[in-house]
C-alpha cells in the first residue's frame, strides 16, 4: 500500500519524474562521494599519520590512536578505574529509574548515593594523598558527568522553583521568579566564566573549589532554571479541578502535587524537558571555555597536536557521531521513562 | 445535626453569589438544590467541604463551626461528586479510588484496594479496575467518581449537578446508584435537576434564585403546588 502511493506521488507525472530523477542523481553522488571518504578510500589501520600519507579518504587512524584521550583526556592512566568505575555505577542507577519495582532504590542512588561516589571517587576527599587532579578529568568522561548531574539534578530544582513560583507564599515567590530570570537571562558561557573568575575572588580565604565543582554548580543552576519554566508550563496545563476534587479527597497540598498534579504536569512536557536535555547535554561543550578538556575539547585538543596535524575533519565527524548517537539513545530512552509516573 | 448554615453570605468581588443563607440538614437527610443558574446552588454546597469560604454568617458540620483551621479536619469525610467527574486520567480506575485512602487515612494497599473493589461492584462496574478513566464511557466515569468519594468513607455527600454531562441514556445508570447510596442512609446534598430522583428520595427540595433561598419544600408539595411564584415558572419550564 505504502509502496504504491509512494511511487505514484513520485513518478506520477513527468514533473514529477523529472523532480525525482534529478533528486537521486544528486544523492548518488553524495553518497558515493561520502562513502569514498569515510569508508572506500578510509585508512583504518596504522599506528601513526604516517599510515595515512597516500590515503584518499579519511584517517581514521588518527580516532584510533586519540581514542584513549578522547575517553579520559589527561588523566593518568592508572586513575583510569575511577572514570570507568563511575561511569558504570552511573549507568546502574540511571537503568534502575526504569521499572516500577526498582525506581524508589533508582532514585535514592542516583541523587544521593552517586554524589557521594563522585565525592569519594572524583574528588578524592577521603584519600587526598593519592593525589589523583581533579581538573585531569576529562574527555568524554568529563562530558558524561557534567551532563548526568546536570540532567539530574534540574528536575528536583527546576520543580521546586516551578512550584515556589506559581503557589509559594510572596517572598518564596519573588525568590523564585528572581533566581529563574537570572539564570536564564545570562548565556552559559556567561555563567561558567563566571563561575570560574568570580567565584573563587567570593570564597572566604583558604576555601578552595575546583573547576569541575564551580563548572558544575553553574550548569545545574542554569539547567535549574530552564527546567523550572517548562514544568512551570505543564502544571498550567493541569484542569483546575484536579486541584479541587484532591482537596475534597482530604489530600493535602503536597499530596495533591505529588500524586495528581506533578505527574500529569510533566507528561504534559515530556517533549520539552527532552528538548531541554538535549540542549543541555550539547552545551555542557561550553565548559572548555574555562579550560576543561571535554569530550570535543578533546578531540580539538589533538587535532592541534603536531603530529597529527591536518585530520580536523576526522575528528570533527567523529565527534558529530558520537554526540549524536548519545543524544539520539536520550530521546529513545525518555520515552520510557517518567520518573514519578510510569503511565 | 449534620450542616447549620446560620445567616451565610459570600461574594466574589462585587458579585453577591449567596446572602442570608439558613439551612439545617440533619443526619441521613437528603436535599436536592435546585434552581436557575447562577443562582448559587454549585458556591452553597461548595461551602460544606470548604472548597469555597464564606464571608459573612457561620456554618456548622458536624457541631463544629468552619473556619480555617478546620480545612484539614474534615478531610474525607465530607465527599464530593463533581459534574465533570474530575477523575485522575493518569491513574488506573482501581488507583483512582484508592489513592487518598492509602495517602490520607494510611490504610494498607491491600486494605485499600478489596475496599475500592466491594465499591467498585456497588456501582456496579467492577471489570474495570485496571482501565484508564479516558477508556470509560461518561456514565462509567461518573460512577467510578461515586465510588472514588466513598472510599474515604465519608458521612455527608455533595453532588454537584452529577448527571448533567452526561448523555441522556447514561442518566438513569448514575442516579440509580445515587438511590442505593440514598437508600444506606447517607446524608446526601444534591444540586440536580433530576426531578424524578428529587421526588422518590429527597426529604426537601430547596428553590434558590440570585444567591437566595426562596423555598424549602416536601417534593411532594414542590412539585405539585410551589408556594412562590419563581418556583412555579421555572418547574414549568423543566417540563417543556
Amino acid at each position: 500500500m505504502f509502496e504504491k502511493t509512494f511511487i505514484k506521488s513520485c513518478f506520477g507525472s513527468v514533473g514529477a519524474t523529472l523532480v525525482s530523477l534529478i533528486s537521486l542523481a544528486i544523492l548518488g553522488v553524495m553518497v558515493s562521494k561520502i562513502a569514498q571518504w569515510m569508508f572506500l578510500g578510509a585508512v583504518f589501520s596504522g599506528s601513526s599519520s604516517e599510515a595515512c600519507r597516500e590515503a584518499t579518504g579519511a584517517c581514521w587512524v588518527f580516532v584510533k590512536e586519540n581514542l584513549v584521550f578522547f575517553m579520559y583526556g589527561m588523566l593518568e592512566k592508572k586513575e583510569y578505574w575511577r572514570a570507568q568505575l563511575f561511569v558504570s555505577c552511573a549507568i546502574a542507577a540511571v537503568s534502575l529509574l526504569f521499572f516500577n519495582r526498582t525506581k524508589t532504590l533508582g532514585l535514592w542512588l542516583n541523587f544521593l548515593g552517586m554524589p557521594l561516589l563522585a565525592i569519594a571517587i572524583i574528588y578524592n576527599i577521603f584519600s587526598p594523598e593519592t593525589g589523583v587532579d581533579r581538573d585531569a578529568f576529562g574527555g568524554l568522561f568529563l562530558t558524561l558527568f557534567v551532563a548526568y548531574f546536570g540532567i539530574l539534578w534540574a528536575f528536583p530544582i527546576g520543580t521546586l522553583l516551578a512550584l515556589g513560583r506559581k503557589s509559594g507564599p510572596v517572598v518564596v515567590r519573588l525568590f523564585c521568579i528572581f533566581w529563574i530570570e537570572v539564570w536564564r537571562g545570562v548565556p552559559l558561557i556567561t555563567v561558567l566564566f563566571m563561575s570560574s573568575v568570580l567565584v573563587p575572588y567570593f570564597l572566604p580565604e583558604g576555601v578552595e573549589l575546583s573547576k569541575l565543582t564551580r563548572a558544575m554548580f553553574g550548569i545545574v543552576c542554569f539547567s535549574g532554571a530552564y527546567m523550572a519554566e517548562v514544568i512551570r508550563g505543564g502544571l498550567q496545563g493541569v484542569a483546575g479541578g484536579q486541584r479541587e476534587v484532591s482537596s475534597a479527597l482530604g489530600l493535602n497540598w503536597l499530596q495533591s502535587m505529588r500524586y495528581v498534579v506533578l505527574p500529569q504536569a510533566i507528561k504534559i512536557v515530556s517533549p520539552a524537558i527532552l528538548n531541554n536535555f538535549i540542549s543541555l547535554f550539547k552545551d555542557t561543550t561550553l565548559v572548555a571555555i574555562i579550560g576543561m578538556f571535554d569530550f570535543l575539547g578533546a578531540v580539538q585538543a589533538a587535532t592541534k597536536n603536531s603530529a597529527w596535524l591536518g585530520y580536523a575533519k576526522e575528528g570533527y565527524v567523529f565527534a558529530a557521531l558520537v554526540f549524536w548517537i548519545f543524544c539520539y539513545g536520550l530521546s529513545k530512552l525518555s520515552s520510557r521513562l517518567n520518573p514519578i509516573s510510569e503511565s | 445535626m449534620d450542616i447549620e448554615f446560620k445567616h451565610v453570605g459570600k461574594s466574589f468581588g462585587a458579585f453577591k453569589a449567596l446572602s442570608d443563607i439558613n439551612l439545617s440538614v440533619s443526619k441521613g437527610e437528603k436535599i436536592v438544590i435546585c434552581g436557575p443558574s447562577g443562582s448559587g446552588k454549585s458556591t452553597l454546597i461548595r461551602l460544606v467541604n470548604q472548597l469555597e469560604d464564606f464571608d459573612e454568617g457561620e456554618i456548622i458540620v458536624f457541631g463544629t463551626p468552619l473556619s480555617q483551621k478546620t480545612k484539614s479536619k474534615f478531610r474525607g469525610e465530607v465527599g464530593m461528586v463533581f459534574q465533570q467527574f474530575n477523575l485522575f486520567p493518569h491513574l488506573t480506575v482501581l488507583e483512582n479510588i484508592t489513592l487518598a485512602p492509602i495517602q490520607v487515612k494510611k490504610w494498607s494497599r491491600e486494605a485499600a484496594e478489596q475496599k475500592a473493589r466491594e465499591l467498585l461492584a456497588l456501582v456496579h462496574i467492577e471489570d474495570q479496575a485496571q482501565k484508564y478513566p479516558g477508556f470509560l464511557s461518561g456514565g462509567q466515569q461518573q460512577r467510578v467518581a461515586i465510588a472514588r468519594a466513598l472510599a474515604m468513607e465519608p458521612k455527608i455527600m455533595l453532588f454537584d449537578e452529577p448527571t448533567s454531562a452526561l448523555d441522556p441514556e447514561m442518566i438513569s445508570e448514575v442516579l440509580d446508584v445515587m438511590s442505593d447510596l440514598a437508600k444506606s442512609g447517607m446524608t446526601m446534598l444534591c444540586v440536580t435537576h433530576e426531578m424524578g430522583f428529587a421526588k422518590m428520595f429527597a426529604d426537601s427540595v430547596v428553590f434558590m434564585e440570585k444567591g437566595q433561598i426562596i423555598e424549602r419544600n416536601t417534593p411532594a408539595e414542590f412539585f405539585s403546588q410551589p408556594k412562590t411564584e419563581r418556583a412555579k415558572e421555572f418547574l414549568s419550564k423543566l417540563k417543556h
